[in-house]
Parts: C-alpha cells; structure tokens; sequence
C-alpha cells in the first residue's frame, strides 16, 4: 500500500471542496470495496477524505410521508432492518439482504453500495488488461472469464456488470439521489446515475468531480408497498447476481396498472427494462404476458455461450416474481 | 532406537469425545500460528517479505530493475536469480527459484523483496519492474493435448491397467454406459493461508535454518529443504504448532518456504516473515487438476457389469510432474471380469498441482458413481441394487480379501435412515412449490494406508505423569487430542495425565498429515512406544527413564487389501424458474474402523461431505488459457460453500474395530467424505429433473428450461 494523505471530512462542503478539482483525492466511506482496491493496486489515490462520519445517517419521511430520504451514510444493515422501508418498500430490503455478508452490510453505506465498482475479475487483476482500470489497455473480459458479463448495453470497450442489488430496487422504484458539488446541491434521477460503459468504461457514473451523494430519495407508492427482489445466484448467500430481478406492481382487476421491473447482473448499470413495462401495462398479469415482454426488452441481448444462460433465467424469474406479487395482491 | 510388536490396543479413552486440548487456546487467540511468532519464541525484530511473481506464463526474465523498490520507504532488499544465494538442483523445479532467469508458468516467484513491514514489502514489489522475452505457451488442458503417458500416478501407482478383453466384453454387452465426465480446477483455500517464519543462526560453528511453517508435516520440509541448501537434515529445525487447515496443499513444502529461506540467509541472522495472499495461493501452492474421465461400463441387462474401462485426461506442470490418481479407486470398486484403466496428461506451462483432499478418489469416483447411477437408469433397476450387485468377493485390483468392505451395510443403513424405500423410481416425478425434487445416492471408498518412518517417544515425568513426543502435525483435524487419547490408553493412564509434544523435527520422526494416515501412522507409533515402555521400565517406572520405538511391520498387513467404504445420501431441490440447486439434506455413513474420538470424528466427516458439496455446485477455478493463470483467484469469485448452502447434514458410523490394521482399531477418516459427495448431488438432480450433469460444478444454467 502507498503512503497517502488521510483527512476525515469536516462536513460534506467542506468534503466536496477538497475532494474537487483533486484528481488524487478519493471519498472513503464504508471502505468495503475501496479498501480492497487500495490492496490489490486496482487504485492509488493520494488523498483519503473520509465521509463516513458525516452526520448523513437518518432516514426520515418527505412531504408528508411521499417518500423516504435516505441519508448516504446508512448502514446496509440498519436501512435493511428499518420499519418503513421493510413496510413501505420491501424491495429495498430484500436487495440489501440479498447481498454481501452480516458483517459487510453493517460496514458499507447506502452510498458506497451504489457507487461501489464492477467485481469483474480482470478490473480486479492489475496484470491483465481491463479498460475500466487502465483506459485504453483492452477488455480481458471480452474473449476471457464471461459468465457474469451483461448481455445488454454492453460494448466492445467493456461488457461488465454493475455489482449492486440495491441499485436495482432503488431503479425500480424511481428514487432520487441528492448529490452535493461545488455549485451546490442537484438532484439526480436514478435512471441517470450510472451510465453505460460505451467507449470509456472508466466512468461508471454521470456524477461530475468533486461530487457527494448525501441521500437517496426513494417515493412511496402502492407499487413500492408491493416490491419485492428475487436474487438468483448458485451459492445461498454471500453472491453476486447471476440475474437478479426487482420488480413493483399495481393492479386493476387482473390487469396492470403499474408495474415496475428492473434487472441486475445484466449490464454496466442496473437496467430498468421499461420496454417490458410498457408491454404488460393495461394488460392482464399472466406468465405468458410476462415472457414475451421479457423477449421484447431482450431483443436486444447479445450473448456467448458463456452469457447465453441469462436470457431464459431472466424470462423465468421475471415471470416467477410478477406473477406472486400479482397474486399476492389479488389474495 | 526400538522396534516393537504392537498389540491391540485395551480402549478406555479411544472411542470417546474428549474435547480438544488445544481447544482454549484456539478459541482465545492464544494459539500462535506460523507468522504470529514473537521474541517468546526466538522471533526477533523480523523483516517481513513479499512475492514477486511473473505476469507471463513462459518465457526468460530480459530485465529486473530493483531501483524503484529499493528507494521505496522500508525496504531493504530485493532478491531475483542474480543475486539470491544458490540452490543445489534436487530435481523439483517448483523448488528451485531464483536460480535462473526462466519462467515456467504464470505467477512463478521472480523476486522477493525485504522490508520492515508487510505493507512497505508489498508495495516495494509492486515496484520491481521486471520485462521478459516471452516464448508462446500452451495452458488449456484438451482431449487432444492431453496424450502424454507417465510413468506413475500420485502417489506410486500403475498408470495403466488392463485385465481381460473390455473390448469384446463392450461389445457383447447388453447394457453400455458411455459418457465423459469432467471435473474443473480446484483449490484447496484452507482458512490459514500458507506461510511460513525462517530464520538462520550459528550452533557451535554450524549454520542452522529454523522455521515456523504452516505445513502438514515439519519432517517433510526438512527432507525438501536441507538438500536444496546443502545442509545436514539435523542443520534445519521446522515447528508447526498450529495449522489452520491444509486438505493437501500443505502436504509438501512449496515455493513460498524456499523464498523464506533464501531470504532469511541475506539478512545475518534476521528473522524473515512470509504471508501467502490469498491471490498468490492460486498460483503458487498447488491445486487439483481438471480430469475428463471417459468412463465405459459393459453390463447384463440385470445390470452385472462385465467391463469397466477407465480412460483419465488430466494436466500436469511442464515444470515438475503431477499425475492425479483419478482412476485408482475404479481398479478396486466393483467386480467386473474385463477391466482397463488409463491415465494420459497435458504438460502445460501453468502452475504445479498437487495434492487436494481425496486426490484421485474425489474426481475418480465423481466419474464412476454418477456412471454407475447411469447404469442403473438404463437397466431400469434401484441404484442400490445395481451396486449390490456388483460386489466384489475380493479386492479387484490384487486378488486379496478386503479386511473389512462393509458397503453394503453403509448403503443399506443410510437407504433406512433416508427413507429410500419410499423414493419414486423415475426421475421429475415430485415437485413441491417451486422446487423439483430428488434423491440420490453414491457410494465412497478410501484407502487405509499407514506411513512408514514414524516413531514416538514415552518419558515418565516425576509426577506420575508421561511426556509422550512424535513430530506430528495437528492441522485442525484433533490429532493433538486423539494422539493424548492413543497415548493414555496405551500407557493405562488418564489423558490428563499425558503431556504430549508434537510439531517439531527435534522430535521423533513422523510422517506427513495426508492420505487419510495421520492417526493410523502416528497412533501405531505411539503405541509401540508405550508398550515397549512397558516391557522396558514396568507400570511404576523411576521418573526420568525413556524409551523410544517404532512398530514393527506386521506381516498378516501383507494378507488384506486396506480400504474404507460410506455411501452418501442426498437430496436436491432444483427451483424449476431459475435453475438454482439447493441440497437440504445429505448423510454419509461410514465404514471407517474404531472412531478413537466421535466428536473430532465427526467434523472430518462433516467437513469431507461439505468440501464434496461444495465441489458439486460451486467450486471452479477458471484458468484463462490466453494469460495461464487462474483468474478467480479470490474466495468472491471461487466459490465455497457458505453457511446458507449447509442444511441438513450428519454422518454416522458402523460400529467396528480394525484390529488387523491398527492397535486401535482404527482407519483413517480425513478424506473419505468428500469422496462421491458430489456423485450424491449430481445424481439427486438428475432425480429431481431429469437433466443427466456430467460436469461440475452443478450450477443453476444447466438446470435452466
């Protein structure tokens, strides 16, 4: 490990004020996935700012209860256990069971986890080439170790895939995430949080330098109370996505009102698949209907022989997950 | 010293669960491991090394360039083959590092760097800018590169067999089997990673290297290392107190303990520490090899086999040679009249595997069980009943009478406890909820081997007590309690009263932890010197008189072929959406000898059926072919079973005693578990859906509709 700077930020201003226009300087929260970087090379800042006591721990109600504000420091572990989001939006309970360990979810942060980076294993092998690692230097994971690449929005630069599990629940469920920078705060809708690798997978964000993720604004809605996330990996716990699935639904009858389904273990990003949505809205909720719009947001999919698995474990746990929310809702 | 006759033993703690007697000192931290060692132990103000290693899989070291590393705060020297002290050749290539500029695999050692910490030592390594001329390598094991025929298998074996006509014998058959079966790349990942403490002193004008090493055996490490360096054996003195866990990789000195030697003679006296990463672990100190086993079964249509063939493809390092037993435990399974066994290799330019708990009998019998349940699929009976029928009279492979094949009885006694009698006998025929569900069965052999070279040491101390000593290592298996077991019954005293030294060649000699022979081994050993005290000093012997001695071989060993047996049961659920494979319950019982302690016993056995179940659904080590390494080399990306994956699991026991094998009656219990396992599991999913795996692991895409 490099010799570094380490400075515990005096507050989040005075955090986004030395962190930018620093290219050395580096956030530290939870430090679950930057410590291991630190370790492996896979990064060397110069300047540590840490975060993590920042008072940015709350979760509190919005507007009359519209929504809940999550503070970017808590723990995975206390916003899974907390009453109204097990209650008002089991989705993202479930994402954040659904992943790591115990003790890494009472160390990581709500922040971290979306921001935490790609486990593909050439990024985290410093004598391979990886683009997201070394710009320029080729993708490894391209003919090399795929079968957790992404099958969508994937490209010749990079087809890796976001690590996350709440990322997917928090894309399902329209959140908002609230970002502090040196022009002051924004606030940055979910779906534009993460990008697609394109031909610089170096970035996994569209937040600008300097930038602070200081809370997550999740929206309640019939849907949301009805949320759920189906995770599925070989090994019983302590895995990542294989597929994973986060999905909300309104009916009217048997027919869909709303409906809200997002993937993981598919692409550079949690991939919200609106294209399925809108194929099931105003029709009946069966198996069948959700395959084949399942097939229309996957017409796109491109696999090898090492990926090809992907697409009917998506059909299948897609249409697992939205059929038991529809009957749970009709019981 | 002395060789004596060893009578059974007369058991009052042999067969009971005494806790562990280092239990404490594990459980409170005290335990010191092999880099934990401190000024208490002679570990004074030590260096601390790291790894540099190649990032090509074959070619020459063109340029090593120290300069960055060496003005890097903290260190104090980088070693590469131009200036590391010199080796004499011994033959074993994973050993001689640094003596020359070649590069034979991926991840090979091309520099150590010293510091005064571990922290400055990795980043000075990170430092060591090392280019190379690369030469093209060849690191995919293929059906058409894996030709080669050694001239052994692990550990001594024929590596072909061949008895009557299998050909014919194929082809008059009414039933055939004919399938390839593939095992991937495993690695061991024991808890503790290796490593290794060395430091060198003067004795009276003759040079001494002492070491702590994370090892299976200490007396192993000195038959490595001392030639290598030129030394007498009496000149290296290795102790490993506590080990935390090895299933193989520990069972001989690897490339990593050279580094540590090499680098503690540079430092004039200056201890050296050496921590494997667990990255490094993948590349440096050893694993089992991918097998293909094309397995042929010639049967009557009542499913009596009349022809067994046997074909292994396997790899071995072009560095120095591995040849995995696979199809060992297939020469000696089932009686067959014709019968062809063989083993062919890949020399590649990639890291050098080794030993990996049950070598052979875990990917061999994977092969032959799930063959075997194929077998009785297709002659459309129980599979129980296509191994009954199948019992051999005697050993197939030597003609003796097994001493104790109780298979059957483990079959039968498990089919009871899992309620076979009332299993569907096709497959896809029970669903509950989402999940498809099966059962499935394998059976498990091991043989029982006894090491030569052991002997143990009896002192009687002035309190009535007994200091009893032998070289052996505990590697977190209970042998330090059960030996304190072998040794009270042997001497008519309590255990209490037993103050038992292990894990130091200043001890007597003692063969490695390895091969399911630990207890077998050190056990005899210490019985012999118990009962040659006897006879020597009598039961009320003055303090301070000793007397050490080794067994006498038997000659009636010489009658019978030594082997345990089990079966194991499983159950697989199978989610009929997304394919994921759960195992809610699995048994294995066991044919195994007297168990000396039930409860140790029992968590080699647990552990055995986890480490298979494991290997059945999640364990893969991907070598990139392009680069040579092993790129999942992290337990995030190799996976072991986590807690969530381990439900219903118990072992049992047939109630026996080996008397003919050992003076305790026992057998060897370290390896037995793990063997068909992942049969078990594969041949319950195949119950459970229909969909016939004939490669692990068994992930959720094969399931997939």
């Amino acid at each position: 490990m490099r010799a570094m700077r380490y400075l515990p930020a005096e507050s989040p201003v005075w955090a986004v004020e030395t962190v930018a226009g620093s290219p050395g300087a580096q956030f530290l929260a939870g430090g679950t996935n930057l410590v291991d970087h630190l370790k492996l090379g896979v990064t060397a800042p110069e300047l540590l700012v840490d975060i993590s006591r920042l008072p940015l721990d709350q979760v509190e109600q919005y507007d009359d209860g519209a929504g809940l504000r999550i503070g970017a420091n808590v723990r995975n572990s206390d916003l899974a256990a907390h009453p109204l989001v097990r209650s008002r939006m089991p989705a993202v309970a479930r994402a954040l069971l659904s992943g790591a360990s115990g003790q890494i979810r009472n160390q990581a942060t709500t922040a971290g986890n979306l921001l935490q980076r790609t486990r593909c294993v050439y990024f985290q092998d410093v004598t391979t080439p990886c683009n997201k690692r070394e710009p320029g230097s080729g993708c490894s994971a391209l003919e090399g170790y795929g079968r957790y690449n992404a099958v969508l929005g994937a490209s010749a630069a990079c087809v890796t895939t976001h690590p996350s599990d709440l990322a997917v629940a928090l894309a399902a469920l329209d959140a908002t995430v609230v970002v502090l920078g040196t022009e002051g705060e924004r606030r940055v809708p979910f779906a534009d949080l993460h990008r697609l690798p394109g031909d610089d997978p170096s970035v996994d964000t569209t937040l600008g330098d300097g930038e602070l993720i200081t809370s997550v604004e999740v929206p309640v809605s019939r849907a949301s109370e009805r949320s759920t996330y189906r995770k599925v990996r070989d090994r019983a716990s302590f895995a990542f996505a294989l597929v994973s699935v986060a999905a909300a639904v309104e009916l009217d009858g048997p027919v869909v009102r709303d409906v809200r389904i997002a993937w993981g273990g598919v692409a550079h990003r949690p991939w919200r698949a609106r294209l399925a949505e809108a194929a099931l809205v105003g029709r009946e909720l069966t198996e069948d209907a959700v395959r084949s719009a399942v097939d229309e947001e996957l017409a796109d999919a491109e696999t090898t022989a090492q990926t090809a698995y992907k697409v009917p474990m998506l059909r299948n746990t897609t249409a697992l997950t939205l059929t038991r929310l529809a009957e749970e809702e009709t019981r | 010293m002395t060789e004596q006759v060893v009578r059974p033993l007369a058991v009052r703690s042999v067969g009971r669960s005494l806790e562990r007697v280092d239990g404490h000192e594990k459980v409170t931290g005290a335990a010191a491991y092999a880099v934990e060692h401190g000024e208490a132990d002679g570990v004074i103000d030590p260096l601390h090394v790291w790894l540099v290693q190649s990032t090509v899989a074959r070619g020459r070291v063109a340029r090593l360039r120290p300069e960055a590393a060496l003005s890097h705060p903290g260190v104090v020297a980088v070693i590469d083959h131009s200036n590391a002290p010199r080796l004499r050749d011994t033959g074993n290539r994973e050993l001689l590092i640094l003596q020359d500029d070649a590069v034979g695999f991926r991840g090979q050692v091309v520099a150590l760097v010293l510091a005064e910490s571990a922290e400055s030592a990795r980043e000075g390594a990170a430092l060591v800018d090392v280019s190379y001329e690369v030469e093209p390598h060849e690191a995919e094991l293929r059906e058409d590169n894996a030709t080669y025929k050694p001239d052994s298998v692990n550990p001594d074996m024929d590596t072909d067999t061949e008895d009557g006509d299998v050909d014919a014998a194929l082809a008059a058959a009414e039933v055939v089997v004919d399938h390839v079966y593939r095992t991937p790349y495993e690695h061991n990942n024991p808890l503790e990673p290796h490593a290794t403490t060395a430091w060198w002193e003067d004795d009276a004008g003759r040079e001494v290297l002492s070491m702590f090493d994370s090892t299976q055996g200490v007396h192993g490490v000195v038959e490595s290392l001392a030639p290598l360096f030129g030394l007498e054996a009496e000149q290296v003195r290795v102790r490993a107190p506590y080990v935390g866990g090895g299933f193989g990789s520990k069972g001989e000195a690897h490339a990593h303990v050279v580094a540590a030697a090499l680098a503690a003679r540079t430092t004039k006296g200056r201890p050296v520490k050496l921590a494997v990463t667990r990255q490094q672990m993948f590349a440096l100190t050893g694993y089992r090899t991918a097998t293909i086993s094309h397995l042929r079964l010639g049967a009557t249509a009542d499913g009596t086999l009349t022809a067994i063939e046997h074909a292994v493809q396997e790899q071995t390092s072009a560095i120095r040679e591995y040849a995995e037993q696979t199809a060992s435990p297939t020469r000696m399974m089932y009686a067959a009249p014709n019968r062809r066994t063989s083993h062919r290799l890949a020399r590649l330019d990639v890291a050098v595997p080794s030993w990996m708990r049950a070598p052979g009998e875990m990917p061999g019998m994977f092969a032959h069980e799930v063959a075997m349940d194929e077998l009785a699929v297709a002659c459309g009976i129980d599979p129980l009943e296509v191994r009954e029928r199948n019992e051999p009279d005697v050993d197939p492979e030597t003609g003796r009478p097994f001493n104790n094949r109780r298979l059957l009885e483990c079959l039968h006694r498990g089919a009871e406890r899992f309620d076979w009698a009332s299993r569907p006998p096709g497959p896809r025929a029970t669903v509950d909820g989402d999940w498809w569900v099966g059962t499935g069965v394998a059976s498990a052999t091991y043989p029982a081997m006894k090491m030569p070279g052991n002997s143990a040491r009896v002192r009687s101390l002035d309190d009535g007590r007994y200091a009893v000593a032998i070289g052996s290592v505990d590697i977190g298996t209970g042998a330090r309690t059960v030996l304190t077991q072998i040794a009270a019954d042997a001497l008519d005293v309590e255990p209490g009263d037993i103050d038992l030294a292990i894990a130091d060649t200043r001890l007597p000699p003692a063969s490695v932890a390895g091969g399911s022979s630990g207890t077998s081994s050190w056990g005899t050993a210490i019985v012999a010197a118990a009962q040659r005290f006897r006879a020597d000093h009598g039961p009320s012997p003055d303090p301070g008189v000793e007397t050490t001695a080794s067994a006498a071989d038997d000659p009636a060993a010489e009658q019978y072929a030594f082997h345990s047996f089990g079966a194991v049961f499983a159950e697989a659920r199978v989610n009929r959406w997304t394919g994921e494979v759960r195992v809610p319950r699995l048994l294995g019982v066991y044919s195994v000898g007297r168990v000396v302690n039930p409860m140790t016993a029992r968590s080699q056995l647990l552990g055995g059926l986890v480490m298979g179940l494991s290997a059945g659904l999640f364990e893969e080590s991907h070598r990139d072919p392009r680069f040579g390494h092993v790129v999942t080399q992290d337990l995030a990306t190799y996976h072991v079973a986590a807690h969530a994956d381990v439900l219903d699991l118990d072992a049992e026991w047939l109630e026996e005693a080996d008397e003919v094998f050992t003076p305790m009656g026992s057998r060897g219990i370290g390896e037995i578990g793990i063997v068909g396992t992942a049969a078990a599991v594969a041949n319950a999913t195949f119950h459970a859906t229909g969909v016939r795996v004939r490669s692990l692991p068994l992930t959720a895409d094969r399931f997939l509709a």
